[in-house]
């Protein structure tokens, strides 16, 4: 961390009066962090706190709250629902994640072969990230109508018959999975696009001049180029797919049966519906603790992987 | 030759991939625009065979759409605004500024961006309650104002500012706050539209906390008033995709007009490859 080394106030008489240089320069830090804090505070790190409180209690929000101990946390054990929430949403962080990265990657390096009006393509192939997720959410449950819904409809084309995807107990999470990532890819891509376009072009003329094969100056020059951008959307993405929420709400609510609750959903169900505050909390933490340790995991990782250049 | 082939070869996948990776988008104005029974009839079709504009009144008629989107924008903006202006502050003290305690106060911050925002929104719903914040502006906002994400990356970016522009000011007598505004928030431009296009577009995509915090139409957001229209209509999908197209818009055109600057943001914030 850089150490401020102002120069040596330039009239030092009039600064023997003042405070010291020091705690004068700490006020002023102080002042300039005191209204993020204040916010941090009440809303960010007093909840986390609180969240923890919480899940020893019995609360249903409107009758006094009384101790539970940890019986909110021995109940996540016998519920079935809690397991298949927890099941259901790494099943789709495994295969969204994934895809939402091979496809971004594919898109960036498409769109970074050098064409002349490819701000048309970039800009257009944003739009599924500009929409608003609860609006095509919607046109998502009109394309996977069972008989003649647009999906359906081409796979006939190939002499496919496709499942009735939204509520069918196989495809419904699969269905969810391929909404996300077309409305998510966009934010990679992005990421990635300005990845490739910060490589430096001599690496590559190098490996010609050498004879260097297309995929081989991929895996040996690109990858471990971006292998820092990489590693911020896979992150971000374990995280956010974690999370998900809107598009399952909307298309499944959830269903057939609980095949598509996804945690968030299960816990927006037991703290507002069903009004049990103290198991809803117990549940947000066990997330928490989750996500702690896959991205605790992936950090491992990218001591081996990430390549970073300094 | 072989150049040639390449190009055109890459442009044709770029207009396969845009084309199919708009259906949807370009689907929900369509649909938007078709009459109540070619919208709902059983076999689905693509094209309009009558056009019917007037889906535009009648969506607004159902539900207090442009309440909603009002509302929306409330949100979003407040969040937005609070959030880009206290970072910003927060983050010059911890690039530039010495004081005890710093290094684990900035951890602590740090350490928050794991946390899932499902973690504190009971708490947070709690907190609200009690302060009487239910369904009013104070409450839908202030809780989405504050979070690491935005100092972290202000941070990140104002470290990279050389130190010696700023220095220069200060010996012309700026005083640190002179210094933050005229030197440090000119050159940070980028950075900070960067954070204020992503936090308004995910504000704008919040679902879960005004679904949680907001119970009636003066601070029922567009999200939230969507699904109303898909509870109390059933599917009458032309309507329903009207008012997800008039959602829509105003987040595509802000998209559109602030993209540059983001692509920017992002490579200058150090995850451009190197």
């Amino acid at each position: 961390m850089a150490v401020d080394i102002a120069p040596a106030p330039p009239a030092p008489a009039k600064q023997a009066a003042a405070p010291p240089r020091r705690s004068r320069e700490a006020l002023t830090a102080w002042l300039f962090i005191l209204p993020s804090l204040i916010g941090f505070l009440i809303f960010t790190a007093g909840p986390v706190v609180a969240a923890g409180v919480i899940s020893l209690l019995d609360w249903n929000l409107f009758s006094a709250p009384t101790w539970a101990g940890l019986r909110n946390f021995a109940r996540l054990g016998p519920d079935p629902t809690f397991w298949s929430a927890l099941g259901n949403t790494a099943y789709f962080t495994l295969l969204s994640v994934p895809l939402t990265i091979v496809v971004s990657l594919l898109l960036a390096l498409l769109l970074n072969q050098g064409l002349r009006r490819i701000a048309v393509f970039r800009s257009l192939l944003l739009l599924p990230y500009a929409t608003i997720t609860v609006a095509v959410a919607f046109v998502w449950i009109w394309l996977y109508i069972p008989h003649d819904g647009l999906v359906n409809a081409v796979l006939g084309w190939f002499g496919i018959s496709g499942p009735a995807w939204l509520i069918s107990d196989s495809w419904a999470m699969p269905a969810l999975i391929l909404m996300s990532v077309w409305k998510s890819f966009g934010f990679g891509m992005v990421v990635f696009l300005a990845g490739l376009q910060a490589i430096p072009q001599q690496l590559y003329e190098a490996g010609r001049v050498d004879g260097t094969s297309p995929w081989n100056s991929f895996r040996h020059i690109t990858l471990p180029m971006l292998s820092p951008a990489l590693f911020f959307v896979v992150v971000t993405s374990v995280i956010g797919s974690f999370q998900v929420f809107d598009q399952a709400l909307i298309m499944t609510n959830g269903g057939p049966g609980t095949r598509t609750t996804t945690l968030v959903m299960y816990i927006y169900r037991t703290g507002f519906e069903n009004y049990d505050q103290g198991y809803a909390a117990a549940q947000s933490l066990v997330l928490f603790a989750f996500i702690v340790l896959i991205t605790a995991g992936q950090f491992l990782f990218q001591r081996r992987l990430v390549h970073y250049d300094n | 030759m072989t150049t040639e082939i390449k190009r055109r070869l890459v442009v044709f996948t770029c207009f396969v991939v845009t084309a199919v990776t708009l259906i949807p988008v370009v689907m929900m104005v369509l649909v938007a625009f078709q009459s109540d029974a070619e919208s709902m009839a059983a076999k689905p079709s693509f094209w309009p065979s009558s056009w019917h504009p007037e889906n535009l009144t009648r969506a607004f008629d159902l539900v207090p759409l442009g309440k909603y989107l009002l509302n929306t924008i409330y949100f979003a903006a407040g969040t937005t605004i609070l959030e880009t202006v206290t970072a910003a502050l927060a983050a010059y003290a911890f690039a530039r500024l010495n004081f005890p305690g710093r290094s684990w106060l900035f951890g602590i911050y740090l350490a928050t961006l794991m946390i899932p925002s499902q973690v504190t929104l009971i708490p947070q719903f709690v907190l609200v309650a009690k302060l009487h914040g239910i369904d009013t502006w104070p409450g839908m906002i202030l809780p989405h104002a504050f979070t690491a994400i935005g100092v972290f990356l202000l941070r990140q970016f104002f470290l990279g500012i050389p130190r010696d522009y700023e220095e220069a000011a200060r010996l012309d007598g700026a005083n640190r706050w002179q210094a933050f505004v005229r030197v440090i928030v000119p050159l940070a431009v980028p950075a900070i539209a960067t954070l204020a296009v992503f936090k308004f577009i995910g504000q704008w995509n919040n679902l879960l906390w005004p679904l949680v915090i907001s119970n009636s139409d003066a601070t029922r957001t567009a999200s939230v008033g969507l699904q109303v229209f898909q509870d109390t209509n059933g599917t009458q999908w032309n309507l329903l995709l009207m008012a997800a197209t008039v959602t829509t818009i105003p987040l595509i055109v802000l998209f559109f007009l602030t993209q540059r600057w983001f692509v920017r943001g992002i490579t200058m914030s150090g995850l451009g490859g190197r």
